[in-house]
C-alpha cells in the first residue's frame, strides 16, 4: 500500500501544529524574554498552512520547486527577525528541527503497519525539511550580517568627532586604525565642519592610532592636503616616539606637514599662528 | 560667446564662478584674467569656486596655469570656497593646486591677499598713496 | 554577478559634449543615491575619461549603466573608442605619463577614484575603458 504523505498531512494538520508546539515549548532553551507563546504559535500555524497547502505528492521530492517558495519566504522572514531579536543559531534551528520530529513522529504514529513505506515517507520528509534548515541559516546569517554591516557604519559615525576647540580651531581625535574607507568619512566629516564653522585651523590628533605605517601616513598626508586644498592648516599632533621612528625607518616623509607632539603644543602653535594669547590673570592676594 | 565677468576691487581682481565651465569658457577666462592682470596692474587674483561642483584636471589646470602666469605678472592668485568633495577628488586623483594659495570664502581670501600686499608696501615701497583702502 | 537595471549612450564628438554628459551621469548618480564626495569622484573620473577619448581618439561612445549586484547599485560607465589604440597599457595607467602635453593624469587618476576599472585597447582599433563606482562604495 502507497501511502500519500500529503494528504496525510493534511489530514493531520492540527495535530502536526500541536506537537511542534509542543515541542519547541519543552524546548529547554525557551527564549520567553524574546517570544511570547501566541507569537509561537502564529507562526508555527502560518508555516505549517504553507506547507501542507503546497505539498503534493509530486513535488515533495523536489525541493527545488517553486511550489515551496511561499514556504521559503515565511521561513526567512521568521529567521531574519530572529536573528535581529538576537536569537542564537541553536534557538533558531531548534524551531525548523522541531518541525520535522513532530512530522516524523506523526508520520510513525500513522503508518505503524507497514516498515516499508514509513521508511520511504521519513525519508522523504527529512530530506525537504533539511532542505528547509539550510534556507533558515542562511537567512539567519544575512540576518547576522546585516546587523554588522550596520554597527560598522555606526562605528566609522561616531569613531570620528569633529571637536570645536576654539572659535577658529577644530580638533578630530583619531581613535584606531586608519583604513581607506575610513579616511574618507574622517575628511568629509573635518572638511564639512571647516566650512559650516569657517575654521581655519584643523588639529589631527593620532594619539589613538596604535601604528603608523606607509600606507595610513599616506591617508594622514591626504587629509592634510585636502584640507589645505579647502585653504585651511591642518596640524597632526599626538605624535608618539614610536611612532616618530617607524616613520623615519619607512622613509616616509613629512617635513611638509606641521607635526606637535601632544594636542597641547598645537593648540598653543594654533594660537599663535590666529595671534591669539591665553594669559594668567594676576590674583590679587589679602595684602 | 558668454564670458566670465572679472571685477576691479582695488588691487584684487575679483572673479566668480557660477557655472559648470566649459572647456572654451575656462581657457577665455584664462587669457582674460592674464590681459586684466596687466592693463589693471593688479596686485592680487581671487577666484571663488564655491559653486562649482567639479574641477577635473583640466580645469585644474587652468588655475594652476593662472597663478603661474599672474606670478609672473607681479600678482597672487588665491583660489577660495572650494568644496569639500572637490578637495577630497582633486587630492584622489592627485592633484594637490601646488603653487595657487588658498582660502576659505572671500573674505578670506582678500585678508590673504592684502597682507601680501601690505608686506610688498613695505619692503618694494613702490605703489601709490590711494592705494590704501580697507575691507 | 552584476546585472544592468537601465542604459543610455551618448555620442562624443566635441569638446562641447563633456559637460552634458557628466550632467547625464550626474543624474543618475543621484537616482541610486550616491553620497556627494562618491557622485564628485565618478564625475570627475567621467570627465578625464570622455577628455581622454576626445583627445587621443577624436571621440567615441560613452555608455552610461545603472547596475546592481547583490545590496549594492552603482554606475558603470563604458568609453568605447575607434581610435589608434595603446600599445603600453602599464605605461599609460603610470602617474605623470603622457604622450600629448597634458599632466598624465588622465587614466591613473580616474583609476583611484573609482571602484572598478578595466581597459582593453587593440593597437589600430581603439580602446575601450569601464569603470564601476558603487553608491557605498
Amino acid at each position: 500500500m502507497v501511502y500519500d504523505i500529503s494528504k496525510l498531512l493534511q489530514k493531520k494538520k492540527k495535530s502536526i501544529i500541536e506537537l511542534w508546539i509542543k515541542n519547541q515549548l519543552s524546548e529547554a532553551g525557551l527564549r520567553e524574554d524574546l517570544i511570547s507563546n501566541e507569537e509561537i504559535r502564529q507562526q508555527s500555524e502560518e508555516l505549517v498552512d504553507s506547507l501542507v497547502n503546497n505539498l503534493t505528492q509530486e513535488n515533495i521530492t523536489e525541493v527545488n520547486s517553486p511550489d515551496f517558495d511561499d514556504v521559503k519566504d515565511i521561513l526567512s522572514g521568521i529567521s531574519i527577525t530572529r536573528a535581529r531579536q538576537g536569537f542564537s543559531p541553536r534557538e533558531t534551528g531548534a524551531f525548523i528541527f522541531g518541525l520535522k520530529n513532530a512530522l516524523l513522529e506523526l508520520l510513525q504514529q500513522e503508518i505503524k503497519d507497514d516498515k516499508e513505506s514509513l521508511y520511504e515517507a521519513t525519508i522523504k520528509i527529512n530530506r525537504l525539511l533539511d532542505s528547509f534548515s539550510i534556507v533558515t541559516f542562511e537567512t539567519f546569517i544575512k540576518g547576522r550580517e546585516e546587523v554588522i554591516i550596520r554597527q560598522t557604519d555606526e562605528i566609522t559615525e561616531i569613531s570620528t568627532p569633529v571637536i570645536r576647540v576654539w572659535d577658529g580651531i577644530l580638533a578630530l581625535p583619531i581613535i584606531g586604525t586608519l583604513d581607506s574607507a575610513r579616511t574618507q568619512v574622517v575628511m568629509e566629516n573635518l572638511l564639512q565642519e571647516i566650512v559650516e564653522t569657517g575654521s581655519s585651523i584643523a588639529i589631527l590628533d593620532i594619539s589613538g592610532v596604535p601604528a603608523v605605517d606607509s600606507l595610513i601616513a599616506q591617508h594622514l598626508i591626504k587629509t592634510v592636503s585636502a584640507t589645505r586644498l579647502m585653504g585651511a592648516e591642518c596640524i597632526i599632533s599626538g605624535i608618539r616616539p614610536e611612532i616618530a621612528q617607524t616613520i623615519v625607518h619607512l622613509g616616509i616623509d613629512l617635513s611638509n606637514i606641521i607635526t606637535k607632539s601632544t594636542l597641547a603644543s598645537a593648540l598653543k602653535f594654533s594660537f599663535q599662528s590666529l595671534k591669539l594669547e591665553v594669559k594668567r590673570i594676576p590674583v590679587k592676594t589679602a595684602q | 560667446m558668454e564670458r566670465i565677468p572679472i571685477l576691479k576691487m582695488g588691487q584684487v581682481l575679483l572673479v566668480t564662478i557660477q557655472i559648470d565651465l566649459y572647456d572654451r569658457l575656462a581657457l577665455s577666462l584664462e587669457s582674460d584674467l592674464v590681459q586684466m592682470v596687466k592693463k589693471t596692474s593688479a596686485k592680487g587674483v581671487l577666484i571663488d569656486i564655491s559653486a562649482v561642483s567639479i574641477v577635473d584636471s583640466f580645469l585644474g589646470r587652468i588655475f594652476g596655469n593662472i597663478a603661474s602666469m599672474c606670478k609672473i605678472l607681479d600678482a597672487e592668485t588665491v583660489v577660495v570656497g572650494m568644496q569639500p568633495a572637490v578637495a577630497i577628488t582633486l587630492i584622489e586623483l592627485g592633484l594637490p593646486l601646488t603653487g595657487v594659495h588658498t582660502a576659505l570664502d572671500v573674505e578670506k581670501g582678500m585678508i590673504l591677499l592684502n597682507s601680501n600686499i601690505e608686506t610688498d608696501v613695505d619692503t618694494t615701497d613702490d605703489l601709490n598713496e590711494d592705494d590704501n583702502y580697507a575691507f | 554577478m552584476i546585472i544592468t537595471l537601465f542604459k543610455v549612450s551618448m555620442r562624443i564628438e566635441r569638446d562641447q559634449d563633456v559637460v552634458p554628459f557628466r550632467n547625464r551621469v550626474k543624474e543618475y548618480a543621484v537616482k541610486i543615491k550616491m553620497g556627494i564626495v562618491n557622485q564628485t569622484k565618478l564625475i570627475t573620473a567621467a570627465s578625464e575619461l570622455v577628455r581622454n577619448m576626445l583627445k587621443y581618439a577624436k571621440g567615441g561612445e560613452a555608455l552610461i549603466e545603472i547596475v546592481t549586484q547583490g545590496r549594492y547599485n552603482g554606475v558603470r560607465l563604458s568609453f568605447k573608442d575607434q581610435g589608434s589604440g595603446i600599445s603600453d597599457i602599464d605605461l599609460a595607467m603610470k602617474d605623470g605619463y603622457s604622450t600629448e602635453k597634458s599632466l598624465g593624469l588622465g587614466l591613473p587618476g580616474a583609476k583611484r577614484l573609482v571602484d572598478d576599472f578595466n581597459i582593453i585597447s587593440n593597437v589600430g582599433h581603439g580602446t575601450t575603458v569601464v569603470v564601476i563606482k558603487w553608491a557605498n562604495g
